[in-house]
């Protein structure tokens, strides 16, 4: 993981806005961003949407899909059982063919950070260096519906038990009725309770929750203001709301991103989760991601599939073009 | 005043619904003549593939379902053949050159088929069932179960009387089928669908593929997810290479059938894509 990278919280915002971040110096700011021009956005998400990929190219993206993976498993029925066997499939993701590369990241609820930390033992680690990180959803996910205090003791937590990364959801409620300012020093607290006993920080990403944001204008303000807040990753869903993860949402997102990156410098990561459960609707936001920001943000440290189902689908792609012949769900694991 | 006439794009009939080929394409449907009928759509492997996804995805419900509910759902698709009768008659004159003495032959028998393998939903089990003498308080009872996704390749000399012969038997215990239509004889095939869509058959129980069997065929021999291949039509096709393909995945495979008697009705044709299962119950009361 590439913590020096992460900044400390608001650091950005007093950047940006200079000084003393105050509430009405960041709505002057959010409502100064431009709108979104809806029809070209999904008109430019359905173009994207059309590239065909083959032989050479789709195997490439497979297993770059794959390397982009955090598997998860949020389910109220988890058990430690359930983990362990959630890792051992991100270790070994197809026992029938070892050349499968590892997916980044296993994502969990927070009591289960230190059951899948145990299985993982010596693979975990940095998936920059083809190890897997745990990452822990905190803040009273998915609502994000508690007081302060019990989302960063959720957070602190989850942290200490060995969490490499914390997906914290945004109070949707308070955004949508203009407190902005709530929203953001929330961010910028549970940005403070990833701090580790060594002074780095667990990498923060900051889940949107799109779907309930409603229009286009409020998801590129809520990615705004999750970046200044010091989120190292913007993520669009918990995968508990319909409609989660779309291209055209992601689109924007990446869009805030590279935007950030020609007036900063800094690169944030983007994270489509839920809903995505095919390799071509996959290959799709791999494609998005090149063109909107380049290929140098396929890297498992700025782009992450939320996913559970997919993986099977892309393992079975994979056996396809390995073997010339289809493959079927009795070739991989039941999850 | 002259009408402008409404003539029918013949598509596929996939999971439930009617697309066009994935792949886009269509071939010429001419009668023995050489002259035009229809254009129908030509499939690729794709829309086999995806054919099988919807076919696995029925196998549950369709399996789940009593037998007795079977057996009335496909009572119910001979009900709406029967009312289509002069619709299939059309289509079989113009296809096949034939009759129309021939043509109302072929779909009476074709729906009498029918007919006599629904009937056969919940007597099967007692006939291809046993229950097994064996020496402890034990009750010992083998039950034939569906086998799964089946793949048949159609009679191709017959546009609605093989097709019906081989689709009926395969549906009767629980499994579904993609079934790959005559490539000269399609439309009536295309039709059967729309009686089997306005039936009450869950949607992907039956899929229907038109086109080339030579293309198609290959692919869903080795498709590892496809439980048994019926080849009662593939006899011009290199049908060993495709038993061989299907024995890389421990398919079942019925082997090509000539002649006006091929895919003849017969309980063989109900227990070829059966699974027996037997199970041990203790008696506990003596």
């Amino acid at each position: 993981m590439t913590m020096e990278r992460a900044v400390a919280p608001a650091q950005r915002a007093v950047d940006i806005l200079g000084g003393d971040v105050s509430e009405s110096a960041l709505k002057g700011y959010l409502d100064g961003l431009p709108g979104v021009d809806a029809v070209g956005l999904e008109q430019r998400a359905a173009g994207l949407g059309t590239r065909s990929i083959k032989t050479s190219s789709k195997k490439w993206a497979l297993d770059r899909i794959i390397e982009l993976i955090d598997l998860t498993t949020l389910e109220g029925a988890d058990t430690p059982g359930k983990v362990r066997s959630l890792v051992a499939k991100a270790l070994v993701p197809d026992a029938s063919d070892l050349t499968t590369p590892r997916v980044a990241a296993v994502c969990v609820y927070g009591d289960m950070v230190p059951h899948a930390v145990e299985a993982l033992g010596a693979a975990h680690g940095d998936p920059d260096q083809g190890l897997v990180s745990v990452a822990a959803v905190a803040t009273a996910f998915p609502s994000g519906r508690a007081s302060r205090a019990v989302k960063l003791a959720d957070t602190r937590d989850a942290v200490a038990a060995g969490a490499d990364e914390i997906d914290m959801v945004i109070d949707r409620g308070a955004f949508l009725s203009g407190r902005w300012g709530q929203v953001f020093d929330e961010i910028v607290a549970v940005k403070d309770a990833c701090r580790k006993a060594d002074g780095s920080y667990a990498h923060l990403k900051v889940i949107l929750e799109t779907g309930e944001l409603n229009t286009y204008d409020n998801v590129r303000r809520a990615s705004v203001l999750a970046i200044l807040a010091g989120g190292d990753f913007i993520k669009t869903s918990t995968g508990k709301v319909s409609p989660a993860a779309t291209l055209p949402v992601t689109l924007l997102m990446l869009e805030v991103v590279r935007d950030w990156h020609r007036w900063t410098g800094e690169r944030i990561g983007v994270k489509p989760a839920g809903g995505i459960r095919t390799s071509k609707d996959a290959i799709k936001y791999l494609v998005t991601v090149a063109e909107t920001l380049g290929e140098e943000w396929l890297v498992p440290h700025l782009f992450r599939y939320g996913a559970s189902s997919l993986l099977n689908d892309v393992l079975l792609q994979r056996q396809k073009l390995a073997s010339g012949r289809y493959s079927g769900p009795d070739y991989v694991t039941i999850d | 005043m002259t009408r402008l006439a409404v003539p029918k794009t013949y598509k596929l009939y996939l999971g439930g619904k009617f697309p066009r080929s994935e792949s886009g394409r269509t071939f010429e449907v001419r009668t023995p003549a050489g002259e035009f009928l229809a254009n129908a759509a030509l499939a690729s492997r794709k829309d086999a593939r995806d054919a099988v996804v919807a076919a696995r995805g029925a196998v549950s419900g369709w399996a789940g379902a009593t037998a007795y509910n079977r057996g009335q759902v496909l009572y119910r698709v001979a009900e709406v053949l029967e009312g289509r009768h002069a619709q299939f008659v059309d289509e079989i004159v113009q296809q096949e050159g034939v009759s129309r003495a021939a043509a109302t032959a072929q779909v009476d028998e074709a729906i009498d088929r029918w007919v006599w393998y629904a009937g056969w939903t919940d007597k099967f089990a007692q006939v291809a069932g046993n229950a097994n003498p064996v020496a402890g308080p034990y009750f010992n009872i083998s039950v034939p179960e569906p086998t799964g996704v089946v793949a048949i390749v159609a009679p191709q000399d017959s546009s609605l009387l093989g097709l019906v012969s081989a689709i009926a038997p395969a549906l009767v215990t629980g499994n579904t089928v993609v079934v790959v239509a005559s490539e000269r004889f399609p439309l009536s095939s295309i039709s059967l669908a729309e009686v089997l869509a306005t039936s009450d058959l869950p949607g992907g129980v039956v899929n229907v593929l038109t086109g080339s069997p030579a293309e198609i065929a290959p692919w869903l021999a080795s498709h590892q997810d496809v439980d048994a291949l019926d080849l009662v039509g593939a006899g011009d096709l290199d049908w060993v290479a495709l038993e061989q393909a299907a024995a890389e995945s421990v398919t079942r495979v019925s082997w090509p059938e000539q002649g006006p008697d091929a895919a003849a009705p017969s309980l063989e044709r109900i227990r070829q894509f059966t699974e027996t299962k037997t199970v041990w119950h203790t008696k506990s009361l003596l």
